[in-house]
């Protein structure tokens, strides 16, 4: 699903955010990027999403390769993946509801089916009676399920996450990862980016530890009923 | 009979099956490449009306900043459209005064009055001639003595040394002054006359004047067009930059270049199409105000004349060019200033 071959970035200034890097996950794998901030994790997942390009090396999601992706196939592209970001970018100027309707209002879908489908995945994250509040009146954890919802509204069979539980505290940061866990049980690759290694011990899952560009450690941890390389 | 009339019939047949046969298709395929279906036009209908009705609420929404842009655009298109209403009001102006143009066409000396009479049925018959008199050399010397005053010195005269003389007035249609040229060239091939005069000097001159104001009208016209592009560029680019966020997110989830640029193109619209409106008004107005002092100027010059306004079909022509150059000026911004904004750098 998610295959690097022999990646490097190097960011203009001579900075080599990732070198040599090479590892597959499987369809329906769930994994940690782990690795101090300036590790490369974050640039890893935007090679994923096609916000950066490797300098050296193949970067193949959902069995194609984003090499041969011009830049005008980058949006077609993109909405094959669900982004979750740490300060999680939700528009202030709109409801919930319309937060997670942006993926579909982008694809064209119809009103009704919008609004289906924004309900489903608002239930999925436990804020169906959240849909007609604004962001801004929403807990930090509350804000950071609307980014996920707004992430697999689209049903994309591909998620990553970069420090999701980063500004969260134990207990929302847990509940945060459950869902992702949740998520994975119905078949979503999911990718998540983060340090807070306390937390991933408890969880389980492989871990692909990165430190200077570099994959340290790759642990394949048994969780229960998954497939691990 | 029979025999002969079967095949005919099957070879009309034939005919037309032939004829027939090639329509279809070629019919059918354009009719797809057109539209993408009933449903896929309808979303595509309700998808664009949408950003339509919600740009005119974003603009709404902050009315002084609205205002202030449409001012801009609306004085800057009723000034190039307030000099062309001038220029065609001039214009028409100046075909009263062609009807005011004559020809003098003088005869040899020793024509007779019938000769005379004769050249000037022959001079009302052309198309290019609207008004014809004849004064003869009679008439002529009559009026000469008395308004000279020299009656007794004139019966001296053995003979009158006057000609006949034929005056006459262009049609309306020909009263240009190259049209004068050739109407008098025309007549001085005619036989027995020996001099025509025109007096088209003052036409040319007005008619320069007017090209000078024409080329004035296009030269302000294209200037000020260049302005609202770039007035409605800048006004979008701010709000570009006050949207950063939104592009910005809107890019990350898988949203085109031309989902993004949508909105930015109706607010343009919106802007383009309030400025023309408001030159219409502009040009309305300032019209109301002058036209009673100009028909009292052209009353005392004996002038029935009253300045026209620009109609529906100019009206018209002034509010698209204002909403087709707001489209382009936010094209133009939104073009260059989106790409710039990229996720994650």
């Amino acid at each position: 699903m998610i295959q690097f071959e022999q990646v490097f970035k190097r960011y203009p200034g001579g900075h080599d955010a990732l070198s040599d890097l090479t590892f597959t996950m499987e369809s329906g794998e769930m994994a940690f990027l782990t690795g101090h901030s300036g590790a490369g994790k974050s640039t890893l997942l935007k090679l994923v999403a096609l916000i950066e390009r490797p300098t050296r090396g193949q970067v193949l999601v959902n069995g194609r390769n984003t090499g041969g992706v011009s830049r005008r196939r980058i949006p077609a592209f993109r909405r094959q993946i669900g982004m979750v970001f740490q300060d999680h970018k939700l528009l202030q100027d709109r409801t919930v509801h319309d937060n997670v309707a942006l993926p579909l209002v982008i694809a064209g879908v119809g009103r009704r089916e919008t609004s289906r489908r924004v309900r489903a995945a608002l239930d999925q994250v436990g804020l169906l009676d959240k849909e007609g509040l604004y962001p801004v009146m929403l807990s930090t954890g509350e804000q950071q399920r609307v980014g996920i919802a707004r992430a697999i509204v689209g049903r994309p069979p591909v998620l990553i996450a970069d420090e999701p539980t980063g500004n969260l505290d134990p207990d929302l940061s847990l509940e945060i990862m459950c869902l992702f866990e949740r998520l994975n049980e119905v078949g979503v690759t999911v990718l998540v980016a983060s340090h807070d290694l306390a937390l991933l011990q408890r969880l389980g899952h492989r871990r692909i530890a990165l430190a200077e560009g570099r994959i340290t450690e790759d642990e394949a941890h048994a969780a229960p009923g998954h497939a691990t390389a | 009979m029979r025999p002969q009339a079967t095949p005919r019939r099957r070879k009309r047949r034939g005919a037309r099956r032939q004829a027939a046969t090639p329509k279809p298709p070629r019919r059918k395929s354009g009719f797809e490449f057109r539209v993408p279906g009933p449903r896929g036009l309808a979303r595509w209908i309700s998808r664009h009306a949408q950003t339509l009705v919600g740009t005119l609420g974003r603009l709404t929404r902050q009315p002084a900043g609205t205002a202030m842009t449409i001012a801009v655009i609306g004085i800057a298109l009723a000034l190039p459209a307030g000099l062309q209403l001038l220029v065609a009001n001039f214009q028409g102006l100046s075909g009263q005064w062609d009807d005011s143009v004559e020809l003098s066409v003088y005869l040899k000396p020793g024509t007779t009055e019938d000769r005379a009479r004769e050249l000037r049925d022959q001079v009302a018959a052309m198309a290019s001639v609207s008004e014809t008199e004849l004064v003869t050399a009679d008439q002529a010397l009559e009026e000469f003595r008395e308004s000279s005053g020299l009656g007794p010195t004139l019966a001296v005269l053995e003979d009158n040394p006057l000609p006949h003389l034929v005056v006459l007035r262009p049609a309306q249609d020909h009263a240009s002054p190259g049209q004068i040229d050739s109407l008098a060239e025309t007549l001085r091939s005619l036989p027995d006359v020996d001099l025509v005069q025109a007096d088209t000097e003052w036409v040319r001159r007005l008619y320069a004047m007017l090209d000078v104001a024409r080329r004035i009208v296009i030269l302000a016209a294209v200037m000020l067009a260049v302005g609202v592009v770039v007035i409605v560029g800048n006004t979008i680019r701010l709000d570009i930059q006050n949207r950063r966020d939104e592009i910005e997110v809107s890019k990350l989830i898988g949203a085109t270049d031309g989902f993004i640029r949508r909105p930015f193109l109706y607010l343009g619209f919106w802007y383009g199409l309030g400025g023309g409106l408001l030159a219409l008004l502009l040009v309305e107005g300032g019209l109301v105000m002058l036209s009673e002092p100009v028909a009292r100027l052209a009353g005392l010059y004996g002038s029935n004349f009253r300045p026209e306004g620009p109609g529906i079909a100019g009206g018209l022509a002034l509010v698209g060019a204002g909403a087709a150059l707001g489209w382009l000026g936010a094209w133009v911004s939104a073009t260059r200033h989106m790409r710039r904004i990229e996720p994650g750098q």
